[in-house]
């Protein structure tokens, strides 16, 4: 009951006209910017996050929260119309939705992308309602020994779940962490890490530009080499009429919503696991569970549902350990928490005790920035295809600029600028040899929490590191984080026996 | 490709020694009763960094004596052109944000960015390049209050101020 | 967006009108051309940077300024950021910065190849307040129960504040001198994070500003031992100062403002007269007595004084801190 009362208040800021607005606006920018070709949730959240000190910090976030729906549910489109991911969250929605436009469905495919993103992140929502008073009330009992131990989970699943190339992610979160070390030691009051004596790095180096650097610059440079100046230009033509007839075909792909939301939901939980395995666990067990498993890969509606429904339930949940715990569980939400930071809302156990007024309004605005989207979603379809056939030289030149400037807005150092710059081209290069990016963003957004944690708690403790096994919340989370790191090292030594001695780092 | 491993992993491994050298400029080791010191995180991680390096590096190197390195071209050559083309227009752009601000330098990339790679027609930069620095203008300056980098062209922006503000 | 801008224009019209017919009172030789920078010494959401953009927003509000303040945090390294960027810009008319203690223990800690005897003095509006604080649970009240306790506790004691060589700090550091204890002294970000672990019983006391920890005080979560001040502050009558228990320990954080080395005389007697007046509104004033701030208004050379002196008395608390 004290829940729905909280959530009453949170209505009650999040249908401000003010709030309403930044609503509405935040869905429709993020279904543009989910739109475009390459262009996700994290480039726009990364891109306008600095524009966001106009409004007080609960606008702000409800906006980019906003923004994160809209974008999720406009990943799809460019999926289905274009065949290229908005986003590597809709990667799983190519493998039905593209099929499906060929067929000449697309308007069908789109409103199946609508619908199931609608169903997936309400009924999430829900469940984040129900759960989330009773997580917060462990809050006080997470001292410095507590949250070094979640960090070090949220990178361990990192390294369990993300499936990419092992040296090579730890290769990136570590130097991640030691690009957060740069600037003053908190602990002794010292600088270090001060790269050619510039004092731009006297306040270390700022997750939002590498951020920008990586998916801002770094994309541009991707696309530029992928497509050399050639969009792929789609042709579809979509009326009204499409759209009812699409809405009354889904009766039959209410299963497969319920459990892609569900299921959606509980990965997006897990911290660092978020939204893209979500979509592709959502599409396997689609697969498996259809009674048609044939037509999946040659446009069945199902392998569009699920995946868009588990994505937009898995961005809700991965909100929930990002305000409760501190700990993001995507990069979009790494971007989130290093926002609500920079406002002066520390995310973590504290948030709901200190700013519940916030929170709940958060919460709140999930419902509405659900319904807009949709409708939203729905209206503009016919403009997106328009929209998509802007040639690919503006585009890029447009967020070149955007990044440019966004980069210099929030501390007003070109030194910043330049450091996108250099991100920038070092990104693209490490992309191009999969080396995967987000842990490196992650990590430099975790970074100082888990050094200070760490050091916090030892001095605390008096040196002595036992503090971290002999309280019970932290040696559980340390023993989660042991098995999660070896897990996928053992499963690497059965594959592989032959690279067994070179592949313990 | 293989090449351009075996080179990322050097770089790697060469960023992970110069970042311990600067860490040791702080205690890396653990001090009595208060744990590590100052430089230990930076120190300790870069040695993870190296040997993450090295193991990738070892990998690379496995992967030519068996055959199985891949062998396809690392950036196709034509992109390559435009790559440098766009990243020594960034770079030039902000280095003359620093001198002629910003109010210059982003109309000169827009027309760099639009002719050179885009091909696009005069009349479509024109119009791009003369309403970009000004939505700007009004977006950043006007709206959010943020001042850009305005360089030696700082004195024509005076009569704005005072008509905005 | 268009609207707001006609407005403004219409209102910028109607002052110069008002201007033309009616001088200002204080007619200024010098007044700002384009918005000025206010660079504020720490980062953004801590209690230096929210105080800067209270004193921004009633400039704003009450319109005490000809163009507008933008607040610009520069809080790299203890200040030193700061620091260096207002020296980078000598002569800079545009450009105030908002200073805490960091103005004197960053040059003096690291060398950064700043002299503050340069800066050029504007004013100071408020010194923030130090206070010792212990988890209600504790059951402790007094001055000598605390001690007691803290020597009980062998130097396992765990003291919670602001980064090592800030205020909280030194200020702990002269307890220690005082009373002949030892502290194991646990830095945190801010002084709010530092609030949640003495409640939360991370930490065993502090010597937070009253702003930061009142909040929890009204609830019963802590309990104010002393105060570092030379009288009781107003929102806690019944709390002693060190000096009445027969300490004499008083320490304050100033917030003042300064300009870049070399600020041109006129322009310095702007920012004055502007930080005079905004020193004097009602909101300012309401808001000190709130969180316990004393706003004995310093400027100009008096200031400068100041400043040296307070230099010196950090100069030697630092020595006894990082000798010892």
């Amino acid at each position: 009951m004290e829940t729905l009362a909280l959530l009453a208040d949170g209505f009650a800021l999040s249908l401000s006209p003010l709030n309403l607005f930044v609503v509405v606006l935040g869905v429709t920018i993020g279904l543009f910017v989910g739109a475009m070709p390459g262009l996700g949730s994290v480039n726009g959240v990364a891109i306008l996050l600095p524009m966001t000190f106009l409004v007080p910090p609960a606008s702000a976030i409800i906006f980019l929260g906003a923004l994160y729906y809209g974008a999720m549910y406009g990943g799809a489109i460019s999926s289905i119309l274009l065949g290229i991911p908005g986003a590597s969250t809709a990667v799983a929605t190519t493998f039905d939705g593209r099929p499906m436009a060929q067929q000449g469905k697309a308007g069908l495919a789109l409103i199946a992308a609508a619908v199931g993103s609608f169903v997936g992140g309400t009924l999430s929502v829900i469940l984040f309602t129900i759960f989330a008073q009773p997580l917060a009330d462990v809050a006080l009992a997470f001292g410095p020994a507590e949250e070094f131990a979640l960090v070090l989970l949220a990178f361990t699943t990192f390294v369990g779940l993300g499936g990419d190339d092992i040296p090579k992610t730890i290769l990136m979160i570590v130097f991640g962490l030691v690009l957060s070390t740069v600037g003053l030691d908190l602990i002794s009051g010292q600088p270090r890490l001060i790269f050619f004596d510039l004092p731009g790095f006297y306040s270390g180096i700022s997750f939002l530009v590498l951020a920008i650097g990586v998916y801002g610059i770094g994309e541009i440079l991707w696309t530029l080499e992928t497509t050399r100046g050639k969009a792929p230009v789609t042709t579809a033509r979509i009326g009204l009429r499409d759209l009812w007839a699409g809405v009354r075909q889904l009766s039959h792909s209410v299963r497969t919503m319920t459990f892609g939301s569900v299921l959606g939901f509980f990965v997006g939980l897990l911290p660092a696991a978020g939204a893209t395995p979500a979509s592709l666990m959502a599409y396997g067990m689609a697969k498996t569970l259809s009674r048609k498993p044939e037509t999946f890969g040659k446009g069945a509606v199902d392998g569009v549902v699920a995946p868009e429904t588990a994505n937009n339930a898995a961005s809700t949940g991965s909100l929930m350990p990002m305000l409760t715990l501190g700990i993001p569980g995507s990069p979009t939400t790494a971007l989130l928490l290093g926002g609500m930071v920079m406002w002066g809302l520390m995310p973590g156990p504290m948030l709901f005790i200190e700013e519940p007024g916030f929170v709940w309004g958060l919460i709140s605005s999930l419902y509405t920035a659900n319904a807009f989207a949709v409708i939203i979603n729905l209206a503009l379809i016919p403009m997106f295809v328009w929209a998509l056939r802007m040639p690919l030289t503006i585009l890029c030149a447009m967020v070149i600029v955007l990044c440019i400037v966004g980069g210099y807005a929030p501390d007003q150092r070109l030194h910043d600028v330049w450091l996108i710059a250099v991100f920038g081209v070092g990104g693209y290069l490490l992309r191009k040899l999969n080396y995967p990016l987000a842990p490196l963003v992650l990590a430099l957004v975790l970074g100082p929490l888990m050094e200070k944690a760490f050091r916090q708690a030892l001095i605390s403790a008096q040196g002595d590191p036992m503090t971290f096994l002999e309280r019970p919340l932290s040696a559980s989370f340390l023993v989660l984080a042991a098995v999660f790191f070896l897990l996928p090292l053992l499963k690497g030594l059965r594959r592989r026996p032959a690279d067994a001695p070179g592949r313990t780092p | 490709m293989h090449r351009a491993e075996l080179l990322m992993a050097v770089a790697m491994m060469a960023l992970s020694v110069v970042f311990m050298v600067m860490a040791t400029d702080l205690p890396i080791g653990w001090v009595p009763g208060s744990g590590p010191g100052g430089g230990a995180f930076p120190f300790w991680l870069s040695l993870i960094m190296l040997v993450a390096g090295a193991v990738i590096l070892v990998r690379e190197l496995r992967a030519r004596q068996t055959g199985r390195a891949v062998r396809k071209p690392f950036i196709n050559r034509v992109a390559l052109l435009d790559i440098g083309l766009v990243c020594a227009a960034v770079v030039a752009t902000i280095g003359l944000m620093h001198v002629v601000g910003t109010y210059v330098a982003i109309p000169l990339f827009l027309v760099f960015y639009l002719r050179v790679i885009g091909r696009h027609g005069w009349s479509l930069i024109a119009a791009f390049a003369v309403v970009t620095p000004i939505v700007l203008f009004l977006f950043f300056e006007v709206t959010l209050r943020i001042l850009l980098p305005k360089g030696i062209t700082e004195p024509l922006f005076f009569p704005l101020y005072a008509f905005f503000f | 967006m268009l609207n707001s801008t006609l407005r403004r224009a219409v209102a910028a019209a109607c002052v110069l009108g008002a201007a033309a017919v009616v001088p200002p009172a204080q007619a200024a030789d010098w007044s700002p051309n384009k918005p000025i920078e206010m660079v504020i010494m720490a980062g953004q959401g801590g209690g230096a940077d929210r105080l800067a953009r209270l004193f921004q927003s009633i400039i704003q509000k009450n319109d005490l300024a000809d163009m507008p303040v933008l607040p610009v945090n520069k809080g790299g390294g203890s200040g030193a950021e700061a620091l260096r960027y207002m020296k980078d810009n000598a002569g800079d008319a545009h450009k105030v910065m908002a200073t805490l203690n960091s103005y004197y223990t960053t040059p003096l800690r690291t060398d950064i190849g700043v002299d503050i005897a340069n800066f050029t003095p504007l004013a100071r509006m408020a010194v923030d307040t130090f206070v010792l604080w212990v988890n209600a649970d504790s059951g402790i009240t007094t001055l000598d129960e605390y001690v007691a306790a803290v020597k009980e506790a062998g130097g396992a004691w765990k003291m919670g504040g602001t980064g090592t060589g800030q205020e909280d700090s030194l200020v702990t550091a002269m307890l220690e001198k005082e009373f002949g204890l030892t502290f194991t002294y646990v830095p945190f970000k801010g002084g709010g994070t530092v609030a949640k672990n003495l409640v939360g019983g991370h930490i065993d006391s502090t010597v937070n500003n009253p702003s930061e920890q009142l909040a929890f005080f009204k609830a019963g979560e802590v309990t104010p031992i002393a105060t570092f001040t030379e009288e009781r502050l107003e929102p806690l009558p019944d709390v002693p100062t060190m000096r009445e228990l027969g300490h004499d320990l008083t320490y304050g954080m100033q917030r003042s403002f300064v300009g870049a080395p070399g600020m041109p005389a006129d322009a310095q007697a702007y920012y004055i007269d502007l930080f005079q007046r905004l020193s004097d509104t009602e909101e300012w004033q309401n808001y000190a007595a709130e969180q316990a701030l004393e706003t004995d208004f310093l400027a100009g050379d008096a200031l400068q004084e100041y400043f040296l002196k307070e230099r010196a008395v950090h100069a030697e608390l630092l020595e006894a801190t990082e000798g010892g």
